[in-house]
């Protein structure tokens, strides 16, 4: 049983007016197949937290530790982390100019793999995740991200999830700008994701309507940089109907 | 309409004169001092000359040379040069010709005229011309190689001629030794369909100036690709003359400068026939200390240049701290009547935001790098067009990245 720790983290950006604290104690433990829901207002930390397991340069880890089945995350190299099984679905995903989709993902699959994937049941793979994504074939021979919607990065993200097999995956805001049609096919590739492989999954949303689609075990309300309750699915409902104004005040109280 | 837009309307009397871009176009911004002689002579009133000496010493501060380390040649543009024949093995190729011809040969200078000293002294200094024929329509490619030039200051001069409705592929590869300054001649004849590949992969000490002129007929089309990789100097100037009305250019160049190699080039490309058409595109990639590049792109529309299509662009991707690239385009519009023109340049560092995307995908950090690098450069390489050199390309840009790797 794999299990991913995060355990009373701490987390800085350096800006032009100096350093900033955004995380301060963040505690989280997530089982393989278990999805974790994380909602939070506008700069609460949600990308950072994100970010900082995936191993972001830019944010540095003041204190705390990040565990993957004991083995410290913090350690890792960002490529590492990924080799290890940990999988980030990037909010804005970066446009890669002159390397094709198809050229990225076999390189991606090796280098996870330490090996070359089986050339037929490869392709026939791939195939099958973009027509599943409702991906045109086409996407195949593009530039990863160049001139892609918005909504078709998110798809791209998903089809590197279904491909890569990792055993936790950060998904941060992968249902911001996507239609109603789109988010269904974007939370079914989800789904069989983790049905298939038993993926753990940390769900980064603003908005409860992803969770009509991908039913989370947990739900973590994120603010100012730690969570402030966590709860089951109901506490989502709860939020849907009051939204976050009650944990917003709290502060200033303080 | 509104009134701010009103006054450049209202200047109707003045004729469309010569337009040069720091003004037009904002391109002040580009760090280069070199604007400071634009406005003192447009680029086809440069004095020009097959006489070495008709030219003044060359100082380092002429606008041709400023970019230049020219203490590191003065052989080739001051000294004596051997000019007599060498040796180079040439592929064949149906309905192409390949001899060597003496300087009474009547096409030599009909596609241009030196502009400065160097290429004044090849063509001083030359005995023969190397002159390539084509002719047919069918497309073929020849390649032409020169696999060591030696340690002595040369002079070379070569004629590519395209006969009319003419098709083909030429590539002039070079490596070994070289101190070579040369001219190279490329006529093309009405509707020809020619493309010119110069490839440069000389050893590490080899110094190679060399100015290719082409003349472009009614109808033809010219290709020309400037690859510039190996080599401790290498300034490769091409100079186009779209003459016919409806000729077409494309010019392309890929360099990849290492610690200490100087990569130039300075493209110029003058619009004289009606309907002519033009794209520049070359791009660069620079890593290792001292690593140096220049570019320079002259686009200049004639008076009688109307409708006329032109795009110019320069793309330089810094992989490491202690590089140095300029890129300084100017657009030069004497008619009012074209259908576009445009520029576009840019220098910038390795995306860290793209390396952090392909490592989180597992891929290790150098080799992320080496598939951004190939992205990038592989605009140029898909558009050489012969199969074979293409491959070759990438795996010498493959070469280039794990050669200064861990530095
Ligand atoms: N590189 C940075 N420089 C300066 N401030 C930063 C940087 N990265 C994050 N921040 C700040 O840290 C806080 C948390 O940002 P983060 O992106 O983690 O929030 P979020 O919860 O993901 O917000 P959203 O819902 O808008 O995506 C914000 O106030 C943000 O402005
Ligand atoms: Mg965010």
């Amino acid at each position: 049983m794999s299990v991913l720790e995060i355990k009373d983290l701490h987390v800085s950006v350096e800006t032009d007016q100096g350093t900033k604290q955004i995380l301060r104690g963040v505690d989280l433990s997530i089982n393989e197949g278990e999805i974790h829901a994380i909602m939070g207002p506008n700069g609460s930390g949600k990308s950072t937290l994100a970010y900082t397991i995936a191993g972001h340069p830019k944010y540095h880890v003041e204190s705390g530790s990040i565990l993957l089945d004991g083995a410290q995350v913090l350690d890792m190299t960002v490529d590492e982390r990924a080799r290890a099984g940990l999988f980030l679905a990037m909010q804005y995903p970066v446009e890669i100019p002159g390397v094709t989709v198809t050229n990225f993902l076999r390189t991606a699959k090796t280098a996870i793999d330490g090996e070359a994937p089986a050339i037929r049941t490869w392709i026939k793979d791939v195939r099958e995740s973009m027509t599943n994504l409702r991906m045109d074939k086409s996407f195949a021979e593009r530039n990863v991200n160049e001139g892609f919607s918005g909504g078709e990065k998110k798809r791209n993200e998903i089809l590197q999830l279904e491909l890569l097999k990792p055993r936790f995956a950060v998904l941060d805001e992968t249902d911001s700008g996507l239609d109603v049609d789109a988010l269904k096919i974007v939370s079914e590739g989800v789904n069989r994701a983790k049905a298939n492989t038993g993926l753990g999954v940390l769900l980064i949303t603003h908005y409860t309507r992803i969770l009509r689609y991908i039913k989370p075990d947990f739900v973590h309300v994120f603010v100012n940089g730690r969570v402030a309750e966590q709860g089951g699915s109901e506490l989502a409902d709860r939020l849907e109907d009051e939204g976050y104004d009650r944990y917003l005040a709290a502060p200033n109280v303080g | 309409m509104t009134a701010a837009s009103a006054p450049a309307q209202t200047d109707k009397t003045s004729t469309p004169g010569a337009l040069t871009t720091p003004g037009q176009h904002g391109i002040k911004e580009h760090s280069d001092g070199r604007f400071g002689f634009v406005p003192v002579q447009t680029r086809s009133d440069r004095f020009a000359s097959v006489n070495v000496a008709d030219f003044g010493e060359v100082t380092g501060r002429e606008a041709v040379w400023k970019l230049s380390p020219v203490a590191r040649f003065t052989d080739l543009t001051a000294g004596d040069l051997d000019g007599s024949a060498y040796e180079v093995q040439a592929t064949d190729a149906p309905g192409v010709s390949v001899e060597w011809v003496d300087r009474a040969d009547p096409r030599i200078g009909t596609a241009g005229t030196p502009e400065e000293r160097a290429s004044a002294n090849a063509w001083t200094g030359f005995e023969k011309a190397l002159a390539i024929t084509i002719t047919g329509e069918e497309a073929k490619e020849i390649t032409l190689a020169r696999a060591d030039l030696g340690d002595a200051s040369r002079a070379a001069h070569t004629i590519i001629e395209a006969k009319p409705f003419s098709q083909a592929t030429v590539i002039l590869a070079n490596t070994g030794r070289a101190r070579l300054t040369e001219n190279v001649e490329i006529i093309l004849g009405e509707s020809a369909n020619l493309t010119v590949v110069t490839l440069q992969e000389w050893e590490d000490t080899a110094v190679h100036l060399a100015s290719h002129f082409g003349s472009v007929g009614r109808d033809a089309r010219l290709k020309h690709i400037v690859i510039s990789l190996g080599g401790s100097i290498v300034r490769v100037n091409p100079s186009v003359q779209l003459a016919g009305s409806g000729s077409d250019t494309e010019l392309l160049g890929l360099y990849f400068a290492d610690a200490g190699q100087h990569l130039e080039q300075q493209v110029y490309v003058n619009h004289v026939g009606p309907h002519s058409r033009s794209r520049v595109t070359y791009k660069g990639a620079l890593q290792g200390q001292g690593a140096r590049t220049v570019w320079v792109g002259d686009v200049l529309i004639g008076r009688t240049a109307t409708g006329t299509d032109s795009y110019e662009q320069n793309r330089n991707l810094v992989l490491t701290e202690g590089t140095r690239a300029d890129s300084v385009p100017n657009l030069e519009i004497e008619t009012g009547d074209i259908l576009g023109a445009g520029h576009a340049s840019a220098t910038g560092r390795f995306d860290d935001e793209q390396l952090f995307y392909l490592q989180a995908r597992g891929i290790p950090e150098d080799e992320a790098r080496r598939l951004v690098v190939r992205g990038f450069l592989s605009e140029i390489v898909q558009q050489v067009g012969s199969a074979a050199l293409e491959e070759r390309l990438q795996l010498a840009i493959e070469a280039e990245l794990r050669g200064t790797e861990g530095q």
